[in-house]
Formats: C-alpha cells, structure tokens, sequence
C-alpha cells in the first residue's frame, strides 16, 4: 500500500509536511502497513495538500488535507471504502481538471517518486534520451524542428533553430545551459517540474547535448527555490550512479554531465546575457547582442540557452516524434503550454494544455473566477512584463502570435487574476517599481528611465493628468532603447493599464485618491 | 543558519575556513557564486575582510569582488536578526491582499523592510516571488514556506520563535 504527500513546495507552504508526520504516527498506532511516497502536485494547488491512497492500482484523492484527517483516512483504508472519508475528492485521474488537461511535459509529475531513476523508466522515462541516442545529432534536431517547438520562456524563438547554431559553431567545448531563474510572479511550472519530475529535465538538457555535441550543462535556478535546487541535485547524483549521466550516457558514444548553479536575487538573471554573466561569476549584467550566445556565451564558447519548459518538452517530443507534437496547437504556437493559473483565482495550479484555448475560459473555466468571489477585472500574462489585459479581450486564444496582436505577450504562460479591487495606478507603479529595484544598470533608457516612471505615476496619481504623457514618452524610449526585455517590456504592463483602464488615471479615480489624501 | 562574526574578528580560524571554502570551488567554471554563498551560509554574510581573499585567489580585483557582493540582493555585508521573514511582494500576492499583510505584519513588529526588531531577533525581507502564486499571499520563515498567509499565521511563527 502506497499512501502520496506531496514534498512540492507549494503543497509543504500548505502544511504538507505535517500531514506526512500525522500519517505516519496514525499508521503506526492503528497498526497498518503503508509506505508514505513524497511526490510533485498534481498542480491542483487548491486542493493541497492532497493525499492520494493508491488501492489496488488507482489512486484516490484527499484534500485539502490537515493533519487531523489523518485517522479517519487510515480508517478508511482499513475499511477499503475510500468515499467515507470527507476530504475524499474521489479517483484523481477522473477528476475534471485532470481530465481536460492533455499532460505531455507533466505526464509523471504528481505522478512518480521524483527521487526514483526506477520508477522515472517505469513510467516512460529515458525513453526520448534512448531514442535520440539512436537517431543521432541530426535526426534529433529534425524531430524538434519538426514539433515546432519555441522558447518557452517568453521569446517563443524555434528551439530547434537555435540547436543548429550551436551544432553548426565551431569549439572544442560546448554548454547546455537551462535557465530556471523563474522569478515571474504567476509563475511555478518550472518549479514544479524540478521538484516533482527532475530527471525529466536532466533528460531534455542530455539531448540537447547530443544533438549539438555539449558535454557539459548547468541548470541555473533561482535561490528563492531552495526545495528545486535540492531536488535537481538529488536527480543529478542520481543518474550519474545509474550511468544516465556521465561519460557514457546509458552506455552510448555519447558523454554528457551537468551541474546546479544557484543565483543570488537578481530578477535581471533571468535574461540570458545577464544569466551568462551571472553563471561566469560576475555582476548580473546584460550583454548587448550580437554576438547571439549561441556563438559566444559561456566563457565564450558556444552555448544554449533554454527555458525549464522547453527542455522539458524535449523527451516527449523525442519518444512520439516531432510530427505528433506539431499536430497540437493553433497558428505558429504549436504542442502544449503548461498554463499557470495564479493570484486571486478559485481553482489556481497548473493545467498543460495545447495552445489555443480562450483567455476567459482558463480563467472563469478553469480556474473558476476569483476566489474572493468578486468580478475579474483583468488578468496580467506573462509575469511582471506582461501585460494586463481586461476582461473585454478575454476571447484571445491562448498562443504566442494571438496574445501579440492583443499588445499583450504569452511570456512564461502564467496568469495572475485580480478582482474589482486591483488598483490599476498602483499597479502601474509597481511594475516600474520592480524594474527600478532589478534594472542591471547597463543602458540607460532601463536604469533612469523607470525611476522617471515611478515619479511620474507618483504625479498621475495626485491628480496631474498633463503627466500621462510624459509617462507614455517614458515608455516609448524604454520600449525601443533598452538592451534587454527587462526595460523593453516594464512598459508593456504600465501602457496596458493606461489603454484599458484610462478612466482610473484621469478619471474620478484619480479625483477619489485625491480626496482620500 | 546565522553565525554572525563581525568582519574585525575575522581571525586565523575563519581565514582557515575560508581557504577551505575557495579551494572546495576553485575547480569550477565560474566558481565566484558558489564561493559567496558558502562564505554566506557559514557566516551570516559576505565580510568585508573575506573579499581581498577571494580576489587573490581567484584573480580578481577587491572591486570586481566586490562589485558582484554589491550586484546581488542575496549578498549582504552585514548579519540578520537571529530569525528572518520575508514576505512576497510581488504581483500575484498583491492580488490577494499582500500589501495590506505587509503593513499589518509592519505594525506589529514596528519595523520596516530590511529591519531588524532593537532586540536582534527578527528581520523583515521583502522578496519577489517564491513560486507559490496559486496560494498566494506567501511568506517565508526561517526557509519554512508559508501560503495563504495572514497576520495570524505570521505572528504564530514569529511568537514561535522568540519563545
């Protein structure tokens, strides 16, 4: 008998820990044999934790779970009838969010013991790193054009295309190098697929390997993820022990080992110049561009850079072909988008899905509305960058392009709700805040020109509406002059409050706020 | 987690321990973040008298040293409280409420960001996501995750610890 607790840290910041200990000592006392499995979430964050019994091979559900469930649980599990209990939400797969998802990236995560290599294989892994071991270089980087696979952290740039840069550049050493420094607000998925299925990416950078002959990768994470850092060093020393990794990959031709570097707080690292400079042990400053660090990154040689999420997607796409990936999607935005659905929302988590779905209907759909029970006022897509689009275009199909014609951006897919409250000036100032606080300082439309920003809102919202265009000009010399997205994209949640919430700026907000002062 | 040694006794033993630190990282490529934040997790911070150090070890000058201590809001050239919050401030949990949580949880410790409380016990960090924006909003304890956090939830783990 296998009883799961999630170890995500999502569903430990819910007390998960503490439903694993109360499971443990309620099994002892009631005297029943059980082994307490720590795996990823489901990414049905609303029910963590949630606690699955597997009974003769299905697995059924319980959350949100407190440790003072537990002896009804182990009750239940002695009486074989899984309904008794009243955190019971039945059979997880046959659940609706569950259901509607079509889960190629996170098929095992919630699933599998992420500390196991043995149950990583029983349940499809390695599969895509066998398979390109037998297609070879070429063949692998066909397959991923073929799949149209792009970057999955907001550039949507074709994966594929950048591989055959680096295979075709020229040195004696080339780097595989996952960028994991996910610090938009909104989103997880990297997080989650680190904590809950680390061998998946290990698999996805090993490929990336062999397809642009790399023998070395690091995987950079953010410092804020402690409990992915831990995992993916874990899975590493893992798959080294079990010959995935190391000079001879499953006993291939092929060598290919990597390490976890951790970043110290800069959100700026997230940009991969700035990531290269970080990783090399130096300030966190963004590159101009040319020359592409496909050519010359780390240390100066040729390098990739991907996202969690597209390497992630990598042994999939290698197992069932490139072509079976393309088939899902819509437009240039093809296969799957893990979507992360976040902030003042009912049914907040994880949902991958084939690109193409309505905005509206993730949010009110899926997510079920906000959770304080008032009306959506906007949601903002794509982190701190991204920008807020209100209700009225909620009929925008989920895709890279589509979100683009919106004046909004797909970014790294994760969607912050916030209800009639959200105060669209302060929220304005927040994100030329940020950029302010994060800016590496290299160019100057970034570094005084946010700073500028704050000031002017400050102006707005005392009631100078002359100054709204000042704060326009302030963000058509960002957009156009910065070096790197952090400066050229602060404008785009500033500028899509003022189109859409205008009122809130000139209007009797505005004359409301001066009141309250 | 914060054995704090001010930077003027940094005696033969912590130079000892430093030397041992570096030498753990020096086969890296790139081996100055690894270094920071083990010289971060013995002593609480990065001293000021460690920075020539790791300078002449790696080849460096004192001020590309500390240009890169300075660059990265994780670093710091001077100790905690013996505990530290961090509350998110961040997007998804300004949707749920997180400013007000932030002012609430300023008043009741009379503090403000980057704080410390007079008795030595507790700073108050802001930080910018922690990944939990599906239970927002969050804090962070020690390193214990917090979500759905309130003043409530906040002020048991505070009083927890100063017991």
């Amino acid at each position: 008998m296998k009883i799961y607790v999630p170890i995500d840290a999502a569903a430990r910041a819910l007390g998960s820990d503490e439903v694993a200990d109360a499971l443990r000592v309620e099994l002892q006392k009631q005297g029943v044999e059980a082994q307490i499995v720590r795996n990823g979430t489901r990414g049905m964050i609303w029910l963590e934790p949630l606690v699955e019994v597997d009974l003769d091979g299905t697995r059924h559900g319980f959350g949100p779970f407190e440790p003072e469930d537990a002896p009804a649980l182990v009750q239940a599990i002695m009486a074989r009838d899984m309904a008794a209990h009243p955190r019971a939400i039945g059979v997880v797969e046959d659940h609706d969010w569950m259901k509607g998802q079509q889960r190629l990236t996170f098929a095992r995560v919630g699933v599998i013991d992420p500390v196991s290599v043995a149950d990583y294989e029983a349940h499809g892994g390695l599969a895509g790193l066998r398979a390109a071991i037998a297609a070879g270089p070429e063949k692998i980087i066909e397959e991923v054009m073929e799949s149209g696979l792009r970057g999955r952290g907001g550039a949507g740039f074709p994966t594929a295309i950048k591989w055959k840069t680096v295979a075709g550049a020229e040195g004696a050493q080339k780097y595989i190098i996952c960028n994991a420094d996910e610090g938009d607000s909104g989103s997880f998925a990297d997080r989650m697929l680190m904590e809950g299925d680390p061998l998946c990416l290990i698999e996805g950078m090993a490929i990336a390997g062999i397809a642009v002959g790399a023998t070395q990768g690091y995987v950079y994470i953010r410092s804020e993820y402690p409990d992915a850092i831990c995992a993916m060093n874990d899975a590493i020393a893992d798959a080294r022990r079990q010959g995935v990794l190391g000079q001879s990959m499953l006993g291939s031709q092929y060598a290919y080992d990597m390490e976890v570097r951790v970043g110290a707080g800069a959100y700026v690292c997230g940009e991969e110049t700035s990531l290269l400079n970080s990783l090399e042990g130096k300030r966190g400053v963004v590159r101009a561009k040319p020359p592409i660090p496909a050519l010359v990154g780390f240390l100066g040689r040729p390098t990739v850079v991907n996202n969690v999420l597209s390497l992630g997607a990598v042994p999939w796409i290698m197992e069932h072909g490139g072509a079976a990936y393309g088939a899902l999607g819509i437009g240039r935005s093809k296969g799957t988008i893990p979507i992360q659905i976040a902030g003042n929302v009912k049914y907040g988590g994880l949902y991958e899905a084939a690109f193409g779905m309505k905005l509206g209907d993730i949010v009110n759909g899926i997510g079920g509305g906000t959770l304080s029970g008032r009306p959506v006022k906007a949601v903002q897509v794509g982190g701190p960058l991204g920008a807020y689009v209100p209700v009225s275009n909620f009929d925008v199909p989920f895709g890279y392009e589509e979100l683009g014609a919106k004046d909004a951006l797909l970014g790294h897919a994760g969607i912050t709700v916030f209800d009639d409250t959200a105060d669209c000036v302060k929220l304005a100032r927040f994100a030329m805040e940020f950029c302010a606080v994060e800016s590496c300082g290299k160019c100057t439309p970034c570094r005084i020109g946010s700073t500028r920003a704050v000031e002017t809102i400050d102006r707005i919202a005392q009631g100078d509406s002359e100054a709204i265009e000042t704060l326009k000009d302030l963000c058509n010399t960002m957009k156009w002059g910065s070096l790197c997205a952090l400066g050229g994209f602060a404008p785009f949640p500033v500028m899509s409050l003022l189109t859409h919430f205008e009122d809130e700026f000139t209007g009797p907000g505005a004359a409301r706020r001066e009141a309250a002062e | 987690m914060t054995r704090t040694s001010p930077a003027a006794e940094f005696d033969s033993e912590s130079i000892e321990r430093l030397d041992q630190i570096i030498a753990s990282h020096l086969h890296r490529e790139g081996p100055l973040l690894p270094i920071l934040h083990d010289i971060q997790a013995e002593w609480g911070m990065v001293p000021d008298d460690a920075q020539p150090i790791i300078a002449k070890a790696l080849n460096l000058t004192r001020a590309e040293v500390y240009g890169v201590v300075s660059f990265y809001h994780d670093f710091r050239d001077h100790p905690t409280g013996t505990h530290v919050l961090r509350l998110c401030r961040a997007e998804s949990c300004i949707s749920m409420g997180a400013d007000d949580l932030a002012d609430q949880v300023c008043r009741a410790l009379g503090i403000g960001w980057h704080e410390t409380t007079p008795d030595g016990r507790l700073t108050l960090e802001p930080v910018f996501c922690l990944g939990l924006c599906a239970c927002g909003p969050s804090a962070e304890f020690d390193g214990k995750l917090v979500g759905r956090a309130n003043l409530a939830k906040v002020t048991r783990f505070v009083q927890e610890a100063r017991a």
